[in-house]
């Protein structure tokens, strides 16, 4: 029988010594789409990837994993996912096609195939050339493609991506985008975590926001934007007396005045609802002909999600 | 009603020995392909060796010969072979440290494998590296003029002895890595642990010649019961039964004890 989630976790508690790294986690994730699971840093995100891929034993609630309980049916559950953490975990004494040989044996995967299927990942993710080389010397963009390439060589059918991209520099993290719509294409399903909302709103079809070990809201990308105001206007008057001008036509064209940030009083921002606003904004200052250095409509930091869901920030809790 | 599509080509399967005996193997390969590309990981289980019989040889051999270094060299190489594996051995707890924090570990234990593969992985691409020790160790002392007096059979059996004992001890570092998470404190403690062991032995001094409370030690110490055993059989002289004895039963004990606690701090992980 086929399960109506492929990742379902209920009430999950994860505790080191004093520390609780998951309060009570529910996840549910459908076959074939993408969960971004969004939270800083020590919110619990990785702790409930590690127990979802039966690295780690919670402590209470249950979960189970294209259909399988990942206590009782750890196995099954491995056989099933593939996983990519926060840190490239490739051996970097082997070369990449090494690597992925490596896994491929131990997936008992015949000497023929397994080196079939090696070349195929590396040429797919852009390593042929260097599939020769030392993982030493490849970069901390091409470690990562590396590691996604080696939780792929068994084809699971559900992915977990735990912070694919942090630390990787913009082509790199555009270049593990498309991977992810590619998995997501072939019907793969992934739970991805990530402390950047835009990123969730990229590849995520749903969103559950973590927050010292507890889901605080999910929902789609849509409504979880209505709920912490969507997107929010910046703009930057180049001279400092055309503020009170700029506000005014700002609050025009919104509806609501913008108000100058906390740390830095030049910047004036604005949460806004449509994105239609920001052409009336630009005629207005033209208009006026009132110069401004910055002018950007972008989506909500992590930090302002969470100061419209908790009242806080989005602080970092060490572990 | 959604499906799940693309079943993997791996079925899970259950987990015979057969079947962990290869997942062991496979990783087996990959300790040994990390040495071929990078020789340079065998230079501390090359060099110690060198540098202790020399050491020994000729700084301390003379003094603890009387003079007669030629003599000393007969007796302190089978006990050098014994520390040197002793040292060696720690090196699989450095290694499986790597693997732990560099998250590789991580990458084995998500893999439909055997459970124990990673570990037993470890320990079988170690062998090398014990073997290379030894055999240095021992092809040195033979440029300096060490001979073997034990028949064939004997001195084969002294490095049967010696591999048997580097397999169970081994599963002492592994307990510690599991243990100690952080790599520098680990191979701190692997010297108090290595020390006693191997100094306080009679590797290097006859036991006849120490204080009484040292000998209380020394004479317990199952480094002493190997490195007797070895010397025994090694240079075909002295008492053999006994020693033998008791380094097997030294090396059955060490693996019954440290084995499991290793599996199972390995088990809690998860």
């Amino acid at each position: 029988m086929e399960p109506d989630y492929a990742v379902q976790a209920e009430g999950l508690v994860k505790r080191f010594g004093s520390t609780t790294a998951l309060a009570g986690v529910d996840l549910a994730v459908r076959p074939g789409t993408v969960l971004g699971l969004l939270g800083p840093n020590g919110a619990g995100k990785t702790t409930a990837v590690r127990v979802l891929a039966t690295l780690l034993r919670p402590d209470g609630g249950h979960a189970r994993v294209g259909g399988y309980d990942v206590l009782r049916q750890a196995d099954r559950v491995r056989a099933l996912v593939g996983l990519t953490g926060q840190y490239a975990a490739v051996d970097e004494d082997l070369t990449g096609f090494e690597n992925l040989l490596l896994i491929a044996r131990l997936l008992e995967i015949p000497r023929r195939d397994a080196k079939r299927r090696a070349t195929e990942l590396l040429e797919q993710f852009g390593l042929a050339d260097a599939g020769k080389r030392s993982v030493k010397t490849y970069s901390g963009g091409m470690r990562r493609r590396l590691d996604l390439a080696a939780s792929l060589v068994s084809r699971p059918a559900i992915m977990f991506l735990d912070e694919p991209t942090t630390g990787l520099d913009p082509r790199s993290r555009g270049d593990v985008w498309t991977m992810v719509r590619k998995l997501v294409a072939d019907g793969t399903t992934v739970l991805l975590t990530t402390q950047y909302l835009d990123e969730a709103d990229r590849l995520a079809s749903e969103i559950a926001v973590i927050d010292h070990g507890r889901v605080i809201a999910s929902g789609t990308a849509a409504e979880l934007k209505a709920k912490v105001g969507g997107q929010t206007l910046d703009v930057r008057p180049t001279l400092p007396e055309d503020m009170a001008k700029v506000t005014a036509i700002v609050a025009a064209a919104v509806g609501s005045e913008p108000s100058p940030h906390v740390d830095d009083p030049g910047l004036l921002s604005v949460p806004v609802e449509n994105s239609k606003v920001l052409p009336e904004v630009v005629r207005a200052l033209q208009e006026w002909q009132i110069p401004v250095t910055e002018l950007a409509l972008r989506l909500a930091s992590l930090d302002e999600v969470f100061l419209a869901l908790t009242g806080h920030g989005a602080e970092e809790v060490h572990v | 009603m959604a499906t799940i599509t693309l079943p993997a080509p791996v079925r899970p399967r259950r987990i015979g020995p057969l079947r962990m005996v290869r997942h062991g193997f496979t990783l087996g390969w990959r300790a040994i392909l990390k040495i071929w590309h990078n020789p340079e990981q065998l230079l501390d289980v090359t060099l110690q060796p060198i540098i202790f019989v020399t050491m020994f040889v000729f700084l301390f051999g003379g003094a603890i010969s009387g003079g007669d270094r030629h003599a000393y060299l007969q007796f302190v190489l089978p006990g050098i072979a014994v520390q040197t594996i002793v040292f060696a051995s720690a090196g699989t707890g450095t290694n499986l440290s790597t693997d732990i924090t560099k998250g590789i570990f991580d990458r084995f234990r998500s893999l439909p494998i055997a459970r124990s593969s990673p570990l037993t992985g470890l320990i079988l691409g170690d062998l090398v590296r014990y073997a290379v020790s030894v055999g240095v160790a021992t092809l040195y002392g033979v440029i300096l003029g060490f001979r073997f007096h034990g028949n064939p059979l004997a001195v084969l059996g002294a490095y049967g002895l010696i591999a048997l004992f580097a397999l169970a001890f081994c599963w002492v570092w592994v307990l510690l890595a599991l243990l100690v998470k952080n790599t520098q404190t680990q191979q701190g403690l692997g010297f108090v642990v290595m020390f006693p062991l191997t100094f306080g032995s009679n590797a290097f001094a006859a036991t006849s010649t120490l204080p009484g409370w040292l000998q209380a030690w020394v004479k317990v110490n199952p480094v002493t019961a190997l490195t007797d055993a070895a010397r025994g059989l090694m240079l075909g002289s002295g008492p053999v039964a006994t020693p033998v004895w008791h380094s097997l039963a030294w090396t059955a004990a060490i693996l019954v004890v440290f084995a499991p606690l290793a599996v199972i701090r390995y088990r809690r992980m998860a």
